[in-house]
């Protein structure tokens, strides 16, 4: 790569850079503020460039186009202070990051109503009025609407700041990133404070998408796309920090403008292609700046959220109520197979049903008693897939031995990961979680020869009597069970109280001998050594495993199972799997705009139980005079 | 679209399938599964083109005296979930065969659930060359002109460019990668002094547009190879006209000619990129015309490639029950051989050797007309004319049989 050219992917890099800042920007702004992960800010973005697309066509020309990204930022506002007013208000006294399973409702809901509206073709705005053409520079020729990016950003950029230093409500803002309460005690009303961050904040999103409507088609995958995106720029920037985030997207952007200018280098003993990293590049760099700096290049250390959710009942081991119940379902499940034997799919539901409960309960064996709320859960199911079906079919392993083998690899990269994730808290660990899963997923994605790249693994039957699916599922049920049993064994004897204790009082736990990071890393690796369980499971029960296995919406499948079930609950996780998993299978058969409609459930569940099923079903029964 | 309409024929449908079997018997049940959600651009159309051929095959009194009866269902645009939803489809609603799919691993996953459960599938979209060769199974037929065949179908006119540096850009996955190897393979054997002077792959739905373009413009080569599709096709062209990128350049094109990936394009369309497509407003010959007539006398819109491969799946289908006079598997796999099917693209059938259906694609150039993308100088290849011979075939397909 010449000189020229390198500064020209400089140049390149800095109007992606700005992109991506503005995506980023309000998700900051609001998290920062009401400590909301909202997945659905990237459906924001999403609805931004429909909208925006729909102005430069339908009304066209200079006021449609820059009139309509303008509109497009008021109308995308406004709709984010209505989700605020409506639907998160009520739910702010639910457990932490409940928040998430409404938002996440939402991006179903969006992603179906755009196609509902705008069909499913992609749409490609017009060139922007003014700026159709390139001009000229380093003797290439740079589109002139880059360069109307690469000022607009920094442009946002010094806007925003005016208005956190210089203004009221800035100050506000501020200070409720800082301290919350705080703020609310000094009698600034939250509720107004909230609403209008949610409105910024959104309103920030459509404008970025509208600003990408020149350069990018209106497509229904953006919104995806567009959230990974703007969690990386904010986690790696500092959550909250605006000048952070657009220093991390300027970093993020130059490093793949990077490595796509440098293309093919041949090393002599080995070829590289740079331009396959830009798959990987932004997760990299989100390990490395994470690991480096647990708070993100400008971010500081979160104030302390003294939760205004109702605190925390202490487990209780299982009542004898609860103990015939669990036997009950027990006896019925065992007898599934004599049940099912006019409708044999029962089972094939039911080995789906159980592997998610394996899954859903590891997961909540560190969100719930740990408070490590992971967002990468989906690694350790996928080294354990991935672990089991190698070896089946490099090593030609039996099903027993790969079987075994798949929870100790996952056991390996629940280790290697923890030992890193356990060094931070909240929501960086949540996303050190989740770009180490990208990563593990990147690699597995990546490397063709060996793990079969995106086509996966395929052929990885097991062998009779387990091919029949009454005996696979009565396997399945029997390492459900002692999964589910070993976790709770591990939550009830010391090592669950220190971790306990950890998660609820670091500094006092520290100061009665307990090491805290040792036994939230010990916590870690063994949710990863059951999830490889899962993992492995999954693998024989499908024949065949692909990337998959490893994605993010494996994960966030698992946050809703658990959040879905009740994070306080230890039956919580059981019945949030169930439920989810039936939910999925009948919802998908259902109708067309199944999407929608699961996500419309799972909004009414969310308003009807705010604390999960089991936890609402737990709380109704103390109220009632009972004991759980 | 009318929502209401699917609703109803997909209520209908299950409420056939609850119904009693006395009922059930007087259908054959089909069943159909897809990522309707993670690809409606491409799966709307394709669903249209089933309900039209069914309409037309049981307008005709059915098969062997019953009706097709289709049951569709989302796959989740994953493997997993497909597989979950094939065993569904197989135990629960009793179908006689397993179709549809659109991505390669789960068209993969399905080929090798259908080999394994010993039921019969036909793969209608996915284009991966393994579903038919490196993991072909005795079950498993597919409809689709594969990524092999969609790249030698462009071989001549990348061969005649005559150009020494060629550029190639990909998504980075399976698809995009064995474009790629396809055509550095044959390009080598056909002109060995032919250099490749940049690869650039992108993950796919996410390329950084001006970035790439740029690196394929510095990289200075005479001729470029594209096999990016969808929104990533709309990005790279618009930064690459806007860069004069393809100026003075041969550029060579999967796909590309497809309403799915070329209307979005609309006055960005590069005109004289060569690509394989579909020119549904070109095509005279009686069988299209005919269908043509009848997709927009019943949907009052336009054919897309996707119309053509649901249409023909129905087609195939109700050809192959036919000629096996009966809907057991192994009949079913035994009547596919050489099974010779009508299509809007003329007769074509499916190869005893591997499973591949011989319809082929359309090359030609990409034109700007009245604002809108399309085609010229089109030129039908037949699928068969660029498939390996029965004996190579043979050896590309170690698992079957």
């Amino acid at each position: 790569m010449t000189l020229d050219a390198f500064l020209f992917q400089v140049l390149n890099g800095l109007s992606s850079a700005s992109g991506l800042f503005l995506i980023a920007a309000g998700l900051s702004l609001i998290f920062g503020v009401t400590r909301i992960v909202n997945l659905a800010h990237g459906s924001l973005y999403m609805l931004g460039t429909y909208i925006a697309y729909t102005f430069a066509t339908k009304i066209g020309g200079v006021t449609g186009f820059w009139g309509g990204i303008v509109a497009t930022a008021l109308i995308v506002g406004a709709l984010g202070a209505a989700i605020e007013f409506v639907l998160l208000r009520r739910i702010y006294r639910a457990p932490e990051l409940f928040q998430l399973l409404a938002t996440f409702a939402l991006v179903l809901v969006i992603n179906d109503f755009a196609l509902w509206l705008w069909g499913p073709a992609d749409l490609l705005g017009p060139r922007a009025p003014g700026f159709r053409g390139a001009v000229e520079i380093l003797g290439r020729r740079l589109p002139s609407y880059d360069l109307f990016l690469i000022v607009i950003g920094p442009l946002v950029l010094l806007a925003l700041h005016l208005t956190l230093t210089r203004t009221r409500f800035g100050r506000l803002i501020r200070a409720a990133t800082q301290d919350r309460e705080m703020v609310g005690a000094l009698g600034v009303n939250q509720a107004v404070l909230f609403t209008s961050v949610f409105a910024l904040g959104a309103a920030l999103a459509g404008l970025g998408g509208a600003l990408q409507i020149a350069r990018e088609p209106a497509n229904l995958a953006t919104d995806l796309i567009a959230l990974g995106d703007a969690f990386v720029v904010v986690v790696v920037g500092g959550m909250g920090s605006i000048p952070g985030a657009y220093l991390a997207a300027v970093i993020i952007a130059e490093v793949k403008a990077l490595c796509i200018g440098i293309g093919t280098v041949d090393f002599g003993f080995v070829t590289i292609n740079f331009s396959k990293f830009t798959l990987v590049a932004e997760f990299l760099v989100m390990a490395i700046v994470l690991i480096a700096r647990p708070y993100g290049l400008l971010g500081k250390a979160q104030g302390a959220v003294r939760s205004i959710a109702e605190p925390e009942e202490p487990i209780r081991p299982a009542t004898p109520l609860l103990k015939a119940f669990g036997v009950a379902v027990l006896a019925v499940l065992v007898c599934l197979p004599l049940l099912a034997q006019s409708s044999p799919y029962v089972l094939v539901l039911g080995i789906d049903v159980l592997i998610a409960v394996i899954f859903a309960a590891s997961l909540h064996f560190i969100m719930g008693p740990g408070g490590m709320h992971s967002f990468g859960h989906a690694a350790y199911f996928g080294l354990g897939a991935y672990g089991a079906a190698l070896l089946v079919k490099w090593l030609a392993w039996p099903m027993g031995a790969a079987l075994i083998a798949a929870p100790l690899l996952a056991l390996a990269g629940a280790l290697l990961f923890g030992w890193f994730a356990v060094r931070l808290s909240g929501v960086y660990l949540a996303m050190l979680t989740l770009a180490f899963a990208q990563i593990v997923w990147a690699a597995v994605f990546q490397w063709e020869g060996f793990t079969g790249g995106s086509n996966g693994v395929i052929g990885v039957w097991p062998p009779p009597p387990f091919d029949k699916s009454w005996v696979y599922f009565l396997l399945t049920l029997v390492l459900a069970v002692a999964a589910v049993l070993l976790l709770r064994r591990f939550l009830f004897a010391p090592f669950g109280y220190a971790m306990r204790a950890g998660r609820d009082s670091p500094l006092r736990a520290e100061a009665i001998g307990i090491d805290v990071k040792r036994v939230h890393w010990l916590g870690f690796a063994m949710a990863g050594l059951v999830c490889g369980v899962a993992g492995g499971l999954f693998a024989f029960a499908k024949g065949s495993i692909s990337p998959e296995t490893i994605h993010i919406n494996r994960s966030i499948d698992g946050l809703v199972m658990v959040l879905l079930g009740g994070v306080q609950t230890l039956t919580g996780p059981i019945a949030g799997a169930s439920m989810f998993a039936l939910l999925q299978d009948t919802v998908m058969r259902q109708t067309e705009y199944w999407r929608a409609l699961m996500g419309a459930i799972i909004l009414l569940l969310v308003l009807t139980f705010p604390q999960g099923i089991v936890g609402a079903f737990a709380s109704l029964w103390r109220k009632v005079g009972g004991r759980t | 679209m009318k929502p209401t309409r699917h609703m109803l024929a997909l209520a209908t449908a299950l409420a056939c399938a609850f119904a009693a079997p006395a009922f059930a018997q007087d259908t054959i049940k089909i069943g159909e599964l897809n990522s309707y959600k993670a690809q409606p651009a491409f799966l709307e159309p394709y669903k249209r083109g089933m309900e039209l051929a069914l309409e037309e095959v049981n307008g005709k009194g059915g098969v062997l005296g019953k009706k097709l009866e289709l049951i569709i269902r989302d796959d989740g645009a994953n493997p997993g979930e497909a597989v979950r939803v094939a065993e569904e489809l197989v135990t629960r609603e009793g179908v006689v065969m397993l179709t549809g799919t659109f991505l390669s691993n789960i068209g993969l996953a399905v080929t090798n659930f259908a080999g394994q459960k010993k039921v019969f599938f036909l793969a209608s979209e996915p284009l991966t060359d393994k579903i038919t060769w490196a993991d072909g199974n005795k079950y498993t037929y597919r409809l689709r002109a594969s990524t092999y065949m969609q790249t030698a179908m462009l071989m001549p006119a990348a061969i005649a460019a005559n150009a020494k540096r060629w550029a190639i850009v990909y998504p980075n996955y399976e698809y995009g990668q064995s474009a790629a190897a396809t055509f550095k393979d044959m390009l080598k054997k056909a002109q060995p002094g032919a250099e490749i002077v940049t690869e650039q792959a992108p993950p796919i739905g996410k390329v950084d547009a001006g970035a790439v373009a740029q690196a394929i413009d510095d990289a200075k080569p005479d001729a470029i190879f594209n096999v990016l599709f969808g929104a990533d096709l709309t990005k790279f062209v618009r930064e690459g006209n806007t860069r004069g990128v393809f100026k003075n350049r041969t550029v060579v094109s999967l796909l590309s000619g497809e309403p799915e990936y070329l209307d979005p394009l609309g006055e960005e369309t590069p005109v004289g990129w060569i690509a394989t497509g579909y020119p549904w407003d070109k095509i005279k010959t009686p069988e299209h015309v005919a269908f043509l007539t009848a997709y927009q006398k019943k949907f009052n819109d336009y054919p897309r490639l996707g119309s053509i491969v649901g249409y023909t799946t129905i087609k195939s289908i109700a050809a192959g029950i036919a000629k096996a006079n009966s809907t057991d598997t192994e009949k079913l796999v035994e009547a596919f051989k050489g099974l010779s099917v009508s299509s809007p693209f003329g007769t074509f059938s499916y190869r005893a050797s591997d499973h591949q259906a011989t319809m082929g694609a359309y090359v030609g150039k990409l034109a700007l007309e009245k604002g809108k993308g399309t085609m010229t100088d089109i030129k039908y290849i037949d699928g068969a004319s660029v498939l390996p011979n029965d004996a190579d075939t043979k050896k590309l397909r170690p698992a079957a049989d």
